[in-house]
């Protein structure tokens, strides 16, 4: 059912108006072999009733949960207004800012934004956001090298308690450009990465240092420590965060004595819901020494003829469509709608109600790994304090433990098997704001009773 | 006003945070926040009242004709939003198990089928987040294709000089150097130079059919051949899909490798500049390099494939699953329209980007290219205006906005002087497009009478012609508390 408002006598008009009988002149300058009858895989179109009860089927079909999963997204409770403001047809309908005039509430929106999130992050600058928490973290890896002028050997050290797929994506995305992500492994009875290992990895000349914090883990890095010396062997530093803990955690400009250079991370934790994993937003913070490095759009306030204040996409001379092949990155949009939402979240929440969700997540998940650790074959894995997530190890394998945890409709943590082997029977777990007493309480049941289960099994096989 | 001009210390929206007491008691004191973000503290009204003000503020699609060329402004239908909001969707964690999944991953399948029949392509991956992370991923698969056969001598990627500047820096991006090719003043690709530039250093050609001159390239066959002959590849960039759908395929026309742009010719929402979706799709030889991840079917259950699966893949693009959101709306747009919707869209589209052109020629506007076909868009160059009456390509747009129609793309393509690059799209009515040619006469008009009501454009709006030099160069990119 397509959406085409013409009459048959409008499609008259126009055609005569054109000079053409029927619409297949349009395409004459087509080859007509390349032509195509029509599109036959295709299936029949539907009306907005069909399409309707399709999509309720197919929602019914993703078997609800109880989700203890982190790992990069969180669900977190979002207020009713953030999604109706955002959808409106004003903000979900509009494009990229071209004729300022025409766009001053994107553009003012982004400003406020750019404003909140520098905020948090104690940075000087932001740019209007980039597409996900991993591609983010390539750009500043990208802009560190562009921006580092005192190194020459393009090396970044990249540890393993970074994200795993932001670290494959960091390499998909610069492996390109020649330049070396050496990776740098973790203390496996802390669950952090040490200073030593560091200066081990660094060599003689190292372009930046990237730190997660908190880490994959849910471990606490010591970044003061980390900046320092970074920062003492020329070396940019590169925080990852969640944006949602430096309501608590200290932000990435207070590490060390001069804070770090880039700060990137997933904005997802304020104001987009899990939604199989996008659109969520990567945010970009820099110094201002940095400013000109950046790729992404950029909003600044100014004033129009009058002297009124307005705002205007700024700094375009760094981008692609007018320095081409020389631009800071080919990235031409943001990601604005969910910036949009994530700034009426940051404004409802506030910083007091940021600073509280981030606390009840962290209690709830020191609840959680309370409970699951006084079941025996259950306990911690690193001896480091933790931000709201945590790595347990278990006595059989995680992948069979989780799938039986989800057969009763629990989503009991991410197995880290695949990624990190060395540590046997993995998993990683979280406990946000919105997972209540009982629900922990009953994870707690499930995960007794598959684990007595597996031994049952073991013991009578 | 901005948000922080309403805070005021202490003021909170109080029902949306947990109550619970905060104790960080077990987390060292060095590594904790001394002091408190600077974030707005209002009430919810307030930021509610402040958002819906600012919004306002904004052109839309919902508000106005918004013909902004190489852009497919179209009509987002509501229902491909409130649809891929149900809960069962928006609840899903990326990292769910399969089983729990089902339902998505039966969209997501099936959204890829439907792009490898409408593209004429072998396979699609969903992965890429925008149409410049397409292109990435487009090149960076050509690249990945070379160096498995050991071809790696081939260090440039030929663009035509009026591509979008993604291109380019998209080919930098991926470690080549870009040699530009000119085009003929008909708007196609001048093939004697291109003939020239094609050689053993060749690793592909990086095209957009329609090109940004609204025009359709007639030598695509030949291109693709010669490209072809010297062992390089074509790469499809899909800006201008609208113009074919439903009439001809990349994958037919000798492409590789194509990106789309779910944000234009499957309307999913811009958003204010994204999120959008630049899914890739491939023919066979580069099947094996396809990002990461795609859904496959297996009797009758899907799953996502892994690197193990496929381990020549150029990898992961985001943390997850692009923008999945995203995806929903673009799979509940194609069902909506089905096969008979889809294979009018270009139709429909051409239709009115022609007779907008013929009304143009008949009010006696001068155009681009005016001996040729229109594809979905067409090009205006006032250079006429400009140098006789005074006003500009941007005093036109700006005007525009005052008589309440969004401006077309100016000055770009960059190869046409004073020019508005202008896109109807199938789902704008006749009359939208007779009312924007008659603000352009009436704008031509007042030029002639009061050029200053022009050049001073906009005067009906939230602020007028804003000053981007002293915003450059005074960079004030933050509000910041006191």
């Amino acid at each position: 059912m397509p959406f085409i408002p013409h009459t048959e006598q409008e499609i008259d008009e126009m055609l005569e108006a054109i000079g053409i009988k029927d619409t297949d002149e349009l395409f004459e300058e087509i080859p007509s072999h390349l032509k195509i009858s029509g599109l036959e895989g295709i299936p029949q179109g539907m009306t907005e009733m069909e399409i309707s009860r399709l999509m309720h089927k197919r929602a019914a079909q993703n078997k609800q949960a109880v989700c203890f999963i982190g790992a990069g997204a969180y669900e977190h409770h979002i207020p009713a207004a953030v999604w109706q403001l955002t959808t409106r047809g004003e903000y979900y309908t509009a494009y990229t800012p071209y004729q300022a005039e025409a766009s001053q509430g994107t553009l003012q929106l982004t400003y406020e934004y750019q404003s909140m999130i520098t905020a948090l992050t104690d940075m000087d600058v932001s740019n209007a956001s980039l597409y996900d928490g991993a591609s983010a973290l390539a750009e500043a890896i990208l802009m560190a090298v562009r921006g580092n002028r005192k190194s020459k050997s393009r090396r970044i050290l990249l540890p393993r308690t970074v994200h795993p797929d932001y670290r494959k994506t960091a390499d998909t995305i610069v492996s390109g450009q020649n330049i070396e992500l050496v990776e740098v492994d973790y203390d496996r009875t802390s669950g952090t990465v040490q200073l030593d290992a560091l200066k081990q990895a660094a060599g003689d000349d190292v372009t930046a240092v990237v730190i997660q914090q908190p880490s994959f883990f849910g471990t606490l890095e010591d970044v003061d420590a980390i900046t320092d010396w970074a920062h003492e062997n020329n070396a940019l530093v590169i925080s990852v965060t969640n944006p949602l803990s430096m309501a608590v955690l200290k932000p990435p400009g207070q590490w060390g004595s001069n804070g770090a250079d880039i700060a990137c991370g997933d904005g997802q934790p304020l104001g987009a819901p899990l939604s199989s994993g996008g659109p969520y937003y990567g945010f970009l913070c820099c110094s201002q020494a940095l400013v000109r490095q950046m790729p992404g759009r950029i909003v600044g306030r100014t004033t129009d003829v009058d002297g009124k204040i307005g705002f205007v996409l700024t700094l375009q001379a760094r981008e692609q469509h007018i320095r081409r092949s020389k631009a800071t990155s080919n990235i031409c949009t943001n990601q604005g709608l969910v910036v949009t939402a994530s700034t009426i979240h940051m404004a409802i929440l506030g910083p007091r109600g940021l600073e509280n969700t981030a606390a009840a997540c962290h209690a709830n998940t020191r609840e959680l790994v309370a409970q699951l650790g006084s079941i025996d074959g259950v306990r911690q894995a690193f001896s480091s304090p933790i931000f709201h997530e945590s790595v347990l190890l278990l006595d059989k394998p995680a992948g069979e433990v989780l799938q039986a945890l989800a057969q009763k409709d629990i989503l009991g943590g991410y197995d880290l098997g695949m990624d990190y082997p060395e540590l046997g029977n993995a998993m990683l777990v979280c406990a946000t704001e919105l997972r209540t007493e009982e629900e922990i309480m009953a994870y707690r049941t499930a995960l007794q009773d598959v684990l007595a289960v597996e031994t049952l099994h073991k013991e009578i096989a | 006003m901005l948000i922080y001009e309403h805070s005021r210390p202490g003021r909170k929206g109080a029902p949306q945070a947990p109550t619970s007491k905060a104790d960080l008691s077990d987390i060292p004191p060095n590594l904790l926040r001394k002091d408190r973000a600077a974030l707005p503290e209002v009430s919810e009204l307030q930021a509610v009242r402040h958002y819906t003000r600012l919004s306002k503020k904004n052109f839309s699609i919902d508000t106005h004709f918004y013909p902004l060329g190489s852009c497919t402004m179209k009509y987002n239908p509501r229902a491909c939003n409130s649809l891929a909001m149900l809960p069962g969707f928006l609840a899903r964690h990326p990292l769910t198990p399969d089983q729990h999944s089902q339902g998505f991953l039966a969209c997501m399948h099936e959204l890829q089928t439907m792009l490898c029949e409408a593209m004429g392509m072998a396979a699609f991956s969903l992965a890429p987040m925008a149409g410049a992370q397409g292109e990435f991923a487009g090149i960076k698969m050509i690249r990945a294709y070379h160096q498995a056969n050991n071809d790696d001598v081939r260090k440039e990627i030929l663009v035509p000089d009026a591509a979008h500047g993604t291109n380019p820096a998209t080919a930098t991006m991926c470690g080549y150097s870009v040699r530009e090719i000119p085009t003929l003043e008909n708007g196609d690709v001048n093939f004697e130079a291109l003939q020239q530039a094609v050689g053993p250093q060749t690793a592909g050609l990086m095209l957009t059919n329609p090109s940004t001159l609204g025009v359709f390239e007639r030598q695509i066959e030949k291109i693709a051949a010669i490209v072809h002959e010297a062992g390089g590849l074509l790469y499809y960039d899909g800006a201008n899909l609208n113009a074919i759908l439903g009439k001809i395929r990349p994958g037919d026309m000798g492409f590789d490798v194509i990106h789309t742009n779910l944000h234009k010719t499957f309307s999913t929402p811009h958003g204010g500049g994204g999120p959008g979706s630049g899914a890739v799709g491939v023919a066979d030889r580069l099947k094996p390099f396809l990002p990461l991840p795609i859904v496959v079917e297996d009797s009758g259950k899907y799953h996502c494939l892994t690197e193990r699966d496929v381990p020549q893949s150029i990898g992961r693009l985001s943390a997850f699953m692009g923008n999945a959101g995203v995806l929903l709306r673009a799979y509940i747009y194609m069902r909506l329209l089905g096969k008979s919707g889809m294979e009018r869209v270009a139709e429909f589209a051409t239709l009115n980007a022609n007779y907008m052109m013929a009304e143009a020629k008949r009010r006696g506007f001068q155009l681009a290219i005016p001996d040729r076909r229109a594809s979905h868009e067409f090009i205006i160059t006032l250079k006429k205006e400009a140098s006789e009456l005074h006003v500009t390509a941007m005093d036109f747009a700006k005007r525009l906005l005052d008589l309440g129609y969004h401006a077309p793309t100016t000055y770009f393509p960059l190869l046409v002087p004073e020019c508005l690059l202008i896109e109807p799209t199938e789902s704008e009515a006749k009359e939208a497009l007779d009312g924007f040619m008659d603000a352009m006469e009436q704008i031509r008009e007042e030029a002639k009478v009061s050029p200053e009501l022009v050049t001073t454009a906009p005067h009906t709006l939230p602020v007028k012609r804003l000053d981007e030099v002293s915003a450059a160069r005074n960079l004030d990119l933050r509000c910041k508390a006191e």
